[in-house]
């Protein structure tokens, strides 16, 4: 059944660091690289080589600007699925292939149940499921839930793609269930919030605010960069070379 | 919302099917003969199974169709199914029952009845449900569809009334009433649903209105994707009034003339059907085509 899983007390998640992220794509990249391979259908690709290419993406990074002049801040957004305590799309589900794990949230396709319909994806506010071109089926990210409880892999490697591939650490993983973790720490340091709270979804994943500006520099504590770039006029040989050679 | 042709032929023949059951159900028209008997519920039968036909182009897995019925609790589109189901073999027994008489068991047909309204019922509500679209969350577009499907199955109901009892058909008038009064339900419900948009802002997707305005700088993909494809679709909305023209002419005003006139004849209500149908297929184009859904946010879009 769709119905949802009583709130599980183990809510894993990302957090998403804003302030730190480069926009460099590797999460997305790695993310692909990983799931292509990974839980269920491949990630296809249509035309990939052509004019319009296309394919399905579990993780993708946005690019905002916020504020106005001088005040403007270009913001790297990178987005994938939020695993929502209550997750539209999971009770819209017909065929029950969309569902929630009752022991740690974590929001799932079943590929074999899927019907394709496309509802999942309608009842999503951000745009977290991707039809799959190739297969007919709804894909998500699955916070790599083939890498985070396999024990095949080194311990470092048992965390998502994306957090383990990112070269700014703008991404971290863990339980935001538990108070007592680092990644609700960092929440509660750094006032994490949420993707649209005001569709009701509670979203696990939370997004960390760009630190505010430092203080703009008043003129005398000011450094003239150019000032210090200038280099002084050349004296005794190096002088006399200069105008020698000016000369010739 | 991309006005995908399966969908916008499922909502508008499968609806009309329904709305004719229910009227056959409630016994409005007679049959003079059993072969007319046959005729007025295969018609049902067939629009019935020519909307879910088409709803199941739309799949990707459409040999997993029968899937969705098993999330009735929670599902809207899975108590479609369950419901369409259950009503057409009610129906087909209403009808094997009915065929010597040339008319149903009324107790069966209430049922029929109840079961058409309330299969028209979740297929709005599959789109009524979902937050992420203001134009379609809205406590009218049940109504809506509900309306589309009674007024043109008493349409079609008279147009086939008249062709086997010959001349005119009792069931003109209400035929008109359902058309005037889907009319202004509709006419309210363009005007209000999604009017005061869905809440959400690109600063409130982004969570960075604080620090002003928020402006997509970058897509994330150079090309469009699928998100993009399936709920961004923008083309021909500055068509949207003449269309809109369009569809109340074809659906609303055209037949309601037809049926109205006093030399209402069986061709005149024949055509009058044919006409309501381009009617609301134009008019479930643009409740697609009109559709604004929240993940556009995230890629330039501001409502």
């Amino acid at each position: 059944m769709t119905d949802m899983p009583a709130p599980s007390e183990k809510k894993l998640g990302l957090v998403i660091d804003l302030d730190i992220c480069v926009g460099c794509q590797a999460c997305v990249v790695n993310c692909k690289e990983w799931n292509t391979a990974g839980y269920g259908a491949p990630l296809s690709d249509v035309n990939a080589y052509g004019d319009n290419p296309s394919g399905s993406w579990l993780n993708r990074v946005h690019t905002f600007e916020a504020g106005k002049g001088a005040e403007a801040r270009v913001v790297h957004f990178p987005k994938s699925c939020l695993h929502c305590e209550d997750a539209p799309c999971v009770p819209v589900c017909p065929t029950g292939a969309s569902y929630k794990r009752a022991e740690d949230g974590i929001v799932l396709v079943n590929e074999d149940w899927c019907i394709g319909c496309g509802l999942c994806a309608w009842s999503c506010p951000y745009g977290a499921r991707e039809m799959d071109p190739a297969e007919g089926v709804m894909k998500k990210c699955t916070l790599c839930v083939d890498r985070i409880y396999n024990d095949t892999l080194d311990e470092e490697d048992q965390i998502p793609a994306c957090v383990r591939t990112c070269p700014t650490s703008a991404r971290h993983f863990g339980d935001l269930g538990d108070p007592n973790s680092d990644v609700s720490k960092l929440v509660a340091e750094r006032g994490g919030f949420d993707l649209m709270p005001e569709q009701n979804t509670k979203p696990v994943n939370k997004y960390l605010p760009p630190r505010p500006r430092r203080q703009a520099a008043d003129d005398d504590t000011s450094v003239d960069l150019v000032a210090l770039a200038k280099t002084d006029e050349p004296s005794g040989f190096w002088s006399w070379l200069d105008k020698t050679l000016d000369r010739l | 919302m991309r006005p995908a042709f399966s969908l916008i032929v499922f909502t508008t023949l499968s609806g009309l099917g329904f709305g004719l059951a229910a009227i056959l159900g409630l016994g409005l028209i007679m049959a003079p003969t059993p072969q007319w008997w046959v005729i007025y519920n295969g018609v049902a039968l067939a629009l019935i199974g020519a909307g879910v036909l088409s709803s199941t182009l739309h799949l990707g897995h459409p040999e997993r169709a029968w899937r969705a019925m098993t999330q009735w609790r929670s599902s809207w589109l899975s108590r479609e199914g369950v419901l369409a189901a259950l009503t057409t073999i009610i129906l087909l027994g209403f009808a094997a029952e009915g065929y010597a008489e040339g008319h149903g068991n009324l107790k069966i047909g209430i049922a029929v009845a109840l079961l058409s309204l309330a299969t028209i019922w979740s297929t709005a509500m599959i789109y009524a449900s979902l937050k992420t679209v203001a134009r379609w969350h809205h406590p009218l577009t049940p109504f809506v569809f509900v309306g589309y499907a009674i007024s043109g199955g008493l349409v079609l109901a008279a147009a086939l009334d008249a062709l086997a009892n010959g001349g005119i058909s009792l069931l003109a008038q209400p035929a008109l009433m359902g058309l005037i009064s889907t009319a202004i339900v509709t006419m309210i419900w363009t005007k209000q649903a999604g009017a005061e948009g869905s809440g959400s802002t690109p600063e409130s997707a982004t969570g960075l209105g604080n620090l002003g305005e928020v402006r997509m700088l970058m897509p994330p993909h150079s090309e469009e994707n699928w998100l993009q494809h399936e709920m961004g679709f923008v083309v021909a909305r500055k068509h949207a009034a003449k269309l809109r023209l369009f569809s109340v002419t074809l659906a609303i005003i055209l037949p309601a003339v037809m049926v109205y006139s006093a030399a209402a004849s069986s061709a005149m209500l024949v055509l009058a059907a044919i006409t309501h149908v381009i009617g609301v297929m134009v008019s479930r184009w643009l409740f697609f085509a009109e559709a604004k859904h929240t993940v556009m946010l995230y890629y330039g879009a501001r409502h």
